[in-house]
């Protein structure tokens, strides 16, 4: 794990959050609250922490966007990449298509399919000792998918203590709030229970995602990231219908005036 | 044909590094490979979804991966797992489900396989095969090693008479000739058909053919089956399968795109319950018209 330069990380998350709303305003398309609560976590991971062979699964697909713009943050997509978000003929639509960018691996968008992805690679990379890391980025609704329970049961039968499960918590999900569609509450104990270190934290604040990749552990985590959707956008926060709506040019502005003063 | 396949992953082992997962089966047959193995052999336990999306994962690190389980548990259970994880991506997952068809017979229909193939042959890049016979196992097990693609395959239970000799394996082949209409079939069905093919006068017989591997486009028909069936005018094809996305979709698409399907054509295939009851793999056969008595007893007459 790479030492964090906070002071570096702080505008270059302000510059990825302003280049992520123009991206989805551009395209006219929705998703843009889950990826602003992701958003953090997924630059922090990429420019912060991950050493060169250490691998990203984006489970929860939606927040492409949040990929793609860490990825153009650190200088592994171009301008001209990003400016093809969602359009015809992009490398870059709606739920990332893996195989053809050392960043995208896994085709991922139907949720409960990174998991099991991710504790694939942690298994062959035990068996060829190597003792790279492995961090998998779910939504909380995802856990609404029986095959993540089967994947959380392998990775805890098998100890395989490099896969780390980072789970963005904005309490929302498709069509309600998580606690109202399918409650997962004690969702830790949950955790617990399988045979993982589960850690609660602020999914705003990279020191504390630091602390907790940091803190020495023998079994595999499960960092549970408090988060808020729209993050940092005060007409989306916590809001269901940012799931779905693309901003209108007055929205997109007023998103703007709200990043910028961040 | 387990035992073979065990036998055949047994010799694969020593010479290529793979990981083989099963869904908590295989006892009294897969034991020998597990002792092989050692810790490249992975029961998953029963949660097939996670199954194929950790060899997927395995595969997309350069470890091909084998993924064994009863048939309708290895193919329909995680369809969408071999669809986004393995299919979609190109990753050398091997599907392996046992007992195709009607094999697991009085057990009831959940561990019946009846589309597996059709199914698997839908999804991007993926081969299919199925031998016809134990002696087949080994050597399509050596074309899946080599070839580094998702691949289907369907075991059953071996039925070729005692004393039959074979020719050697082969995505086609004849294995009894006739002058009579060509039967093409697929799988262990065409076991059931040789005793009684044998005992007919060869000009009156049927030309038999087996196929064991699918899609024809990686597998195309010999210029001596699309001989066969011109100067017969007759093709039946059999197989243990729905219609739906079976052998015979696909060989009848190919002859039409090649010129023309023969005047005389029949598709046997398996066609569910019929009566809502279960029993053995050949009380099922019966019922759906695709039993051997039932088979020559149509072609012969010409209907």
């Amino acid at each position: 794990m790479k030492n964090p330069d906070f002071a570096a990380y702080v505008p270059m998350l302000k510059k990825a959050k302003l280049r992520l709303l123009k991206m989805h305003f551009e395209s006219g398309i929705g998703h843009i609250g889950g990826n602003l609560s992701s958003l953090d976590a997924v630059l922090f991971l990429h420019t912060q922490v991950m050493e060169k062979d250490d691998l990203f699964v984006l489970s929860k697909g939606h927040s492409a966007g949040a990929l793609y713009v860490t990825l153009w943050a650190a200088g592994q997509l171009s301008d001209d990449d990003i400016s093809q978000f969602h359009k015809d003929n992009t490398r870059l639509p709606g739920h990332p298509v893996g195989g053809w960018h050392p960043g995208i691996r896994f085709s991922t968008g139907s949720l409960g399919h990174g998991l099991g992805l991710s504790a694939g690679v942690g298994m062959a990379r035990r068996l060829q000792k190597n003792n790279t890391s492995v961090y998998c980025l779910m939504s909380d609704g995802e856990w609404n998918e029986g095959s993540n329970w089967e994947a959380a049961l392998f990775i805890a039968h098998h100890n395989l203590h490099r896969v780390t499960i980072l789970i963005d918590r904005n309490d929302l999900q498709g069509f309600g709030r998580t606690g109202e569609v399918a409650n997962m509450e004690p969702l830790g104990d949950k955790f617990r229970a399988f045979g993982f270190d589960v850690l609660s934290i602020d999914g705003h604040d990279p020191r504390e995602l630091h602390r907790a990749l940091e803190q020495p552990s023998g079994l595999p985590k499960a960092i549970i990231m408090k988060t808020v959707k729209g993050h940092g956008v005060s007409f989306m926060e916590d809001k269901m219908e940012w799931h779905y709506l693309p901003m209108t040019k007055e929205q997109y502005q007023q998103a703007v005036e709200d990043v910028e003063r961040l | 044909m387990r035992n073979a396949f065990c036998q055949a992953l047994i010799v694969l082992a020593q010479r290529r590094r793979f990981a083989f997962l099963t869904g908590d089966l295989g006892f009294m047959a897969l034991e020998p490979l597990r002792e092989v193995m050692g810790e490249l052999f992975i029961n998953a336990g029963v949660a097939e979804q996670n199954m194929v999306s950790v060899a997927a994962g395995m595969a997309s690190e350069g470890l091909p991966a084998w993924v064994y389980s009863i048939a309708p548990f290895a193919y329909a259970r995680p369809f969408e797992q071999i669809r986004n994880d393995v299919c979609s991506h190109r990753f050398d997952v091997k599907i392996v489900g046992n007992g195709g068809g009607y094999a697991y017979g009085s057990m009831g229909a959940t561990h019946h396989a009846l589309e597996d193939y059709g199914a698997m042959l839908c999804l991007p890049h993926m081969r299919a095969y199925i031998p016809a016979f134990g002696s087949d196992v080994a050597p399509i097990v050596e074309t899946m090693a080599d070839t580094p693609s998702p691949s289907y395959l369907r075991l059953g239970r071996d039925e070729k008479p005692d004393g039959f000799t074979l020719p050697p394996y082969s995505g086609w082949r004849s294995i009894v000739s006739g002058g009579g209409p060509v039967i093409a079939v697929i799988g262990p069905i065409a076991g059931s058909l040789i005793s009684k093919l044998t005992a007919m006068e060869e000009q009156k017989r049927p030309s038999f053919w087996v196929v064991s591997e699918l899609p024809l486009e990686h597998n195309p028909p010999p210029a001596a089956f699309t001989a066969d069936v011109k100067k017969s005018g007759a093709l039946y094809i059999v197989e243990e399968h729905s219609a739906h996305g079976g052998l015979g979709e696909a060989l009848t698409r190919w002859l039409a795109l090649a010129g023309g399907v023969p005047p005389r054509f029949g598709h046997f295939h398996a066609k569910g319950y019929l009566s809502g009851r279960f029993g053995s793999q050949r009380f099922h056969r019966k019922e759906c018209g695709i039993d051997a008595d039932t088979v020559l007893g149509v072609i012969m007459e010409g209907r």
